[in-house]
């Protein structure tokens, strides 16, 4: 029979009513967070990927590219972040090369909203879209359900209140590059430190006008794992005893069957090893 | 019937039901209930508008601008759901400039209006849109329409919606006079806003007005460190 089957559909909502719950995506608690200065915008995250109360990943890549000179960053379900980021790349270089110009953050923007407000929230991508266009510079949110918001500095994900606070207490209109870097990682940094679904490293990307767009992999590595003082390898002897027996294979042969291998392969099993 | 909790549907007889409403319950509603308004005066119209947009409690952008151009003179104020009348007004506004573009001729108030309504009613069932639309053009003048949720379309004078509107209906039918000037406009627009953001809590930030004549369009913001007084025009 052609067409979609749709059987499933009624023994997941059997599955369903009887309690059984449905099965839970991977995602990421996660800290992103971008901010523009005179010439350009700093966008930056945290590195942890999370699978309920598990680590999933210590060194994840949340910064993802559109174009070179528009990146993305990713909170929320870690496969759709990645699937919608690199469906609108796809789609934006198409209609650059289309179009015979460079890319727009706005029209990225634009892709991202109207894809995720088609799926009704469905696709649980919450993103950060910055970049540098003819047009200047653009900063944008842009949320699951398919709302986006333009500001001067954007925190998402679960470190998003602890980022956000950071911004509040310390950002200023007149920032130069280094101040933004500055700023946004220390944004990262205190969803790092006092958010559980957020950890390990900054990544940081920044793209300034006329020059090309650096990604700074692991810009800050504040939790990195230090040499152990002690191990657990007990050395030989630690054990103290208070008697020992030795028993020889005459005895041995009392409790069990004790068959000597000759030194030729006859007995042994041979192994097969490729030629 | 109660289904256990995280049960969302059930097995019957005569088949599975599974629960709408509560898997709709669980979307995370990114929504601007907010004070908006737009009246009428006597060269215009007036739209205005708080700045806060909530995700839950907390404060997902605190200088939202919720007044929406769709067209040179036509003007949309929004509250619900943020996606939603996003998406909304962008459908509207390029359905608009096509029909400049296509016509020669700017479109009436009216014809957006229509549109909006259109839309709000078709999708009822899928949305949370909560719409006043205002606009100015040369033939009508001023005018002003509002769109509740089940997506009617009611011409008014003036219209008041969001969250933060309930507080203000008193302030607004106890000063509310036809043929005001524009400084008295504005001043209503304002005071009622501040009232509303005085006492509703899901409303905030800054107040946004937009006055349409047939100058166009121009800005006005006011900011709660002054106690709203200024800075006034912003363009």
């Amino acid at each position: 029979m052609p067409g979609f089957d749709f059987s499933n559909f009624n023994r997941n909502a059997a599955l369903h009513a009887r309690g059984v719950p449905l099965p839970k995506a991977t995602s990421t608690g996660t800290t992103i967070v971008g901010c523009i200065y005179d010439n350009g915008v700093v966008i930056a995250a945290d590195t942890r990927a999370t699978s309920g109360p598990i680590v999933a990943d210590k060194n994840c890549e949340k910064l993802h590219y559109i174009a070179p000179k528009i990146w993305c960053a990713g909170a929320g379900t870690a496969a759709d972040t990645e699937f919608t980021t690199a469906l609108i790349s796809s789609n934006v270089e198409l209609h650059s090369l289309s179009t015979g110009r460079d890319p727009r953050v706005i029209t990225c923007m634009t892709m991202l909203k109207q894809h995720l407000f088609r799926y009704q929230g469905h696709i649980g991508a919450y993103l950060v879209v910055a970049g540098v266009d003819p047009t200047g510079v653009g900063l944008y949110t842009v949320h699951a359900h398919g709302s986006t918001d333009k500001l001067p500095y954007v925190t998402m994900g679960s470190g998003s209140l602890a980022a956000m606070s950071v911004f509040e207490s310390t950002w200023q209109p007149d920032l130069d590059k280094e101040g933004a870097i500055a700023l946004c990682s220390e944004a990262i940094k205190a969803g790092i430190f006092n958010d559980l679904g957020s950890g390990s490293n900054v990544d940081v990307c920044v793209i300034e006008k006329d020059k090309p767009t650096q990604l700074l992999r692991n810009y800050e590595k504040p939790n990195e794992r230090g040499q152990k003082e002690r191990n657990y390898r007990f050395p030989r002897g630690t054990t103290a005893w208070l008697n020992q027996k030795i028993i020889s294979k005459e005895d041995m042969k009392k409790y069990v069957t004790v068959e000597t291998l000759s030194g030729d392969d006859s007995l042994a099993e041979k192994m097969e090893v490729d030629s | 019937m109660v289904a256990p909790h995280g049960v969302t549907g059930m097995l019957g007889e005569d088949g599975i039901h599974v629960d709408m409403q509560h898997l709709k319950s669980g979307e995370v509603n990114l929504v601007p209930v907010q004070p908006g308004m737009a009246i009428n005066f006597k060269d215009g119209v007036i739209l205005g508008a708080d700045s806060r947009t909530t995700t839950g409690a907390y404060i997902a952008n605190r200088v939202t601008d919720k007044l929406t151009q769709v067209h040179d003179t036509i003007w949309c104020c929004r509250s619900g759901s943020a996606a939603d009348t996003q998406a909304v007004a962008d459908i509207v506004s390029y359905h608009l400039n096509m029909y400049g573009v296509t016509n020669n001729e700017a479109p009436s108030t009216q014809v957006a209006a229509s549109l909006f309504q259109e839309l709000c009613y078709e999708n009822k069932e899928m949305l949370s849109a909560g719409i006043i639309i205002a606009g100015y053009d040369p033939r009508h003048g001023g005018q002003v329409f509002s769109i509740p949720l089940g997506g009617s379309l009611h011409k008014q004078s003036f219209a008041i919606g969001g969250s933060g509107s309930t507080y203000i209906y008193g302030y607004t039918d106890a000063h509310w006079r036809e043929q005001m000037t524009e400084e008295e406009g504005i001043d209503f627009v304002r005071n009622a806003l501040q009232e509303a953001i005085k006492w509703d809590g899901s409303s905030g930030g800054v107040i946004r007005l937009v006055v349409l004549t047939k100058k166009g369009a121009v800005r006005h913001l006011y900011l709660p460190d002054n106690g709203y007084t200024g800075p006034g025009v912003t363009n």
